[in-house]
């Protein structure tokens, strides 16, 4: 194939412009030629496009959440459609948003560049995913329109597979399909990190971004199919009369709980995992130093996602699982904590006597060191066996998890957003438009989040639509931050699609960045690269490339300016 | 790129026929493991469950009848080796003997799939299906058994996701057949015979797990 050629055209914009080179996006036109492509580059367009809309559809179910709390009456829901509305915020952001955001988007674009492969191990079967994904998602939506469903994201039984009169075999249906999409994702991921490295790129020259979706993928490859059987399960009762969970039979309503969390708890890891490998990427490139303890943040994935799978049981220490047990997933909840430790111990060594950039991606990826360490030592105090039984179930317990979630995953999921799209689409966002909504986005959240910690501890409980009077000054906050917040998830979305048309052309490597991914041209072509890449140095090698820059100062000073 | 090493067996993100093949390999591999995954649920279930209510799933078991499980064990056994005599056929480049073969084990598949039916129709028949009609006699000696009911619905879940990845693979052999009969495989290029191989016998070990869980408990 020859995609060194250039050719003369009108482009995509409407802008004549000079040459311009054969990529993956101008490399074919029309509706068809993205429907059914095969080319990771496109697939993981098609999935960002995809997770936005749903990510906007959990956003409006968050802000009608936060309307309905800001007085201590129920103003706007009664308490079934109250039900409903967090139920569907829940399941929009974790299946459809948080479980595919990194992993299915930046993780599609990247991994395959960043190993130096033309493609995924199965291009066909990586576009059966996002299909996979969509069709789910439509039955998910399906249910919402007729009616919604009233479970909570989790799906406790038997309420679930006995009382609940909302949509929960077509809810349950879409979800179980969406799985098989994480699955495959994960499974493509695998082979093609064992299978289809470039030469001389070995397991510890990998970039610590492939190694984070490698850990997550196992994840996704082991965990989802136990979920799957749950909500089968549940199916089978509800709508074939078979009884698994009935207590009436003899049945364990508590038993779906541990095959619910053994996946869905390490689906949080899914979430986390492939943002801490942004982060890694961001920090070595803006501190410009070489990542500090490469080894020990690639093994901590590893042992996150192995450890994470032994921790399910501390969702359940008040659901009369024995003490006993409470005791073991207790203390593996504390051990889970160290990989995390790790890392962010390494993120903040590989600053230390570095010459950081406060650019756009660097600032969430900064925020992102802050809320994860308040998401995860509050996470310490909900593991504590006797702390637990006073903040569960509170308000408490949802600002951890959302510190995590949001705080952790949702910030690096921008910052690697901003960090690539100049790879992505060959265009540079507005910096000063970045920053700006980094910092909106960092302050909306604390004051979002923060105040339901205090409020949780003083014992208002989760998932209620009318509270106690005295707790009404947390929720004006949280809801007035959630209004920031908001603002702060616009900005970017209509900057970015303005960059589109409007932005500065990135060039192939507008951050002096090491990896393979910066080596070829933004965009890329469609087969990532016009040559076999051969790698024949350490990964994150900073001070190589400063030090060969640093031989020609004139242009890189002049790119400095540009672009940081 | 090398274009040379490129012909139109191997797919375009691959270098050559071997990493082709080793990559479809350990992509199957892996979804067997997440096969084991999605089993493995169901079986916690019936563990805890038979541990909990040991002797209604005694009695329960014993309205099985342990033949016609045998027959059928041995049907999905025989299926396995003219399975890996077709993968065997397919790596020596023998067209006949491989759609042969493929047709010989979607014989067996589907006796199979007509034994399960036969036995379904039979539970129904006995009121033995969960559900507002359930009603269990049991056999002689063995009628007291109040969680029989948990114990059908394992039977049946069990049972019923299993056949369900026999119908899959029963699929799959479709699909094999209709390439082999179009000669499609040789002996360079064999492997989506040995990957649906490798499905079928795994959807044959986990019978081999069910038949005991479900028929053979205490039939001393």
């Amino acid at each position: 194939m020859d995609t060194t050629s250039t050719v003369e055209r009108v482009s995509a914009t409407g802008i004549i412009s000079d040459t311009i080179r054969t990529n993956f996006l101008n490399a074919d036109y029309g509706i068809k030629s993205w429907l059914l492509t095969k080319d990771h580059k496109r697939i993981a367009i098609l999935y960002l496009i995809s997770i936005t809309v749903f990510f906007m559809i959990g956003g409006a179910f968050a802000a009608m959440i936060r309307m309905e709390l800001i007085t201590p009456e129920a103003d706007v829901f009664t308490s079934e459609a109250y039900n409903k509305v967090f139920t569907t915020h829940g399941i929009m952001m974790v299946f459809f948003f948080l479980i595919p955001s990194i992993p299915a988007t930046l993780g599609n674009f990247l991994v395959p560049v960043m190993v130096g492969a033309r493609d995924l191990a199965f291009p066909r079967i990586n576009l059966l995913s996002w299909y996979i994904y969509v069709i789910g998602g439509l039955f998910t939506l399906t249910a919402l329109v007729l009616g919604g469903v009233d479970t909570g994201w989790t799906f406790y039984t038997p309420y679930s597979s006995t009382y609940s009169n909302g949509y929960v075999m077509l809810t349950g249906i879409g979800i179980f399909i969406t799985g098989f999409s994480s699955i495959l994702t994960g499974l493509n991921f695998i082979v093609t990190v064992h299978k289809m490295r470039a030469p001389g790129l070995g397991w510890f020259r990998l970039p610590l971004f492939v190694w984070a979706n490698y850990a997550a993928s196992l994840i996704m490859v082991l965990g989802t199919p136990v979920v799957a059987i749950g909500i089968v399960m549940i199916a089978l009762e509800r709508g074939l009369g078979l009884g698994i969970f009935d207590p009436r039979l003899g049945g364990d309503p508590v038993l779906f709980q541990h095959i619910f969390w053994f996946y869905s708890h390490p689906a949080v890891y899914i979430m986390i995992l492939p943002g801490m490998g942004v982060v890694s990427e961001i920090m070595a490139c803006f501190s410009r130093r070489h990542i500090f303890g490469y080894k020990f943040i690639a093994f901590s994935s590893l042992g996150i996602a192995i450890i994470g799978f032994l921790v399910w049981g501390h969702h359940m220490f008040v659901s009369g699982q024995s003490s006993y047990a409470g005791i073991v997933f207790s203390l593996f909840t504390f051990i889970v904590a160290v990989p995390s430790a790790i890392k962010v111990f390494n993120w903040t060594a590989t600053m230390h006597k570095g010459r950081i950039v406060y650019s756009t991606p660097m600032m969430y990826a900064l925020g992102f060191i802050g809320l994860f360490l308040v998401g995860g030592l509050t996470g310490l105090f909900c593991a504590s066996l006797g702390v637990d039984i006073h903040i569960h179930d509170t308000y408490f317990i949802v600002a951890h998890f959302h510190y995590v979630m949001v705080g952790g995953s949702v910030m690096a999921y921008l910052g690697g957003i901003h960090f690539w799209w100049p790879k992505m689409t060959g265009r540079m966002y507005p910096e000063g438009w970045g920053r700006f909504s980094a910092l909106l986005v960092f302050v909306g959240f604390n004051l979002t989040f923060f105040p339901q910690f205090i409020a949780g501890y003083l014992g208002m409980p989760r998932r209620y639509h009318v509270y106690p009077p005295e707790f009404q000054i947390y929720n004006v906050l949280s809801s007035g931050g959630a209004l920031v917040l908001g603002i702060g998830f616009t900005i970017p979305l209509i900057y970015l699609f303005w960059s589109l048309k409007y932005g500065e052309k990135a060039g192939p490597n507008p951050w002096r960045a090491a990896g393979l991914e910066w080596e070829t041209t933004s965009p890329p072509p469609t087969f990532n690269f016009d040559y076999q890449p051969v790698v024949d140095h350490e990964p994150y090698n900073y001070s190589e490339i400063d030090a060969r820059s640093s031989a020609t100062v004139s242009t890189h000073s002049v790119q400095e300016e540009q672009h940081v | 790129m090398s274009d040379a090493a490129h012909n139109s067996l191997v797919a375009h993100q691959f270098d050559d026929a071997r990493q082709q093949q080793e990559a479809a390999t350990v992509g199957m591999w892996t979804f067997l493991i997440t096969e084991i995954m999605f089993f493995g649920g169901l079986i916690l279930a019936y563990m805890i469950y038979r541990n909990q209510f040991a002797e209604s799933f005694h009695a329960a078991s014993r309205v099985l009848d342990v033949w016609v499980g045998c027959f059928n064990t041995c049907v999905l056994l025989v299926s396995s080796l003219t399975m890996a005599l077709g993968v065997r056929a397919a790596q020596m480049g023998d067209r006949k003997k491989l759609v042969l073969f493929i047709i010989v084990t979607m014989i067996f598949g589907a006796a199979f799939l007509g034994v399960k039916a036969y036995e379904y129709s039979e539970k129904f028949e006995h009121h033995l299906v969960p559900g507002p009609t359930f009603h269990f006699h049991g056999v002689p000696g063995h009628e007291h058994a109040p969680n029989a009911e948990i114990f059908f619905s394992l039977y049946f879940a069990m049972t019923g996701v299993h056949a369900l990845h026999m119908i899959v693979g029963l699929g799959l052999m479709t699909w094999l057949l209709r390439k082999s009969i179009k000669g499609a495989f040789n002996k360079d290029y064999y492997n989506p015979v040995e990957i649906c191989g490798l499905y079928w016998h795994f959807v044959d070990i986990v019978w081999i797990f069910l038949y005991p869980l479900l028929y053979l408990i205490d039939r001393s």
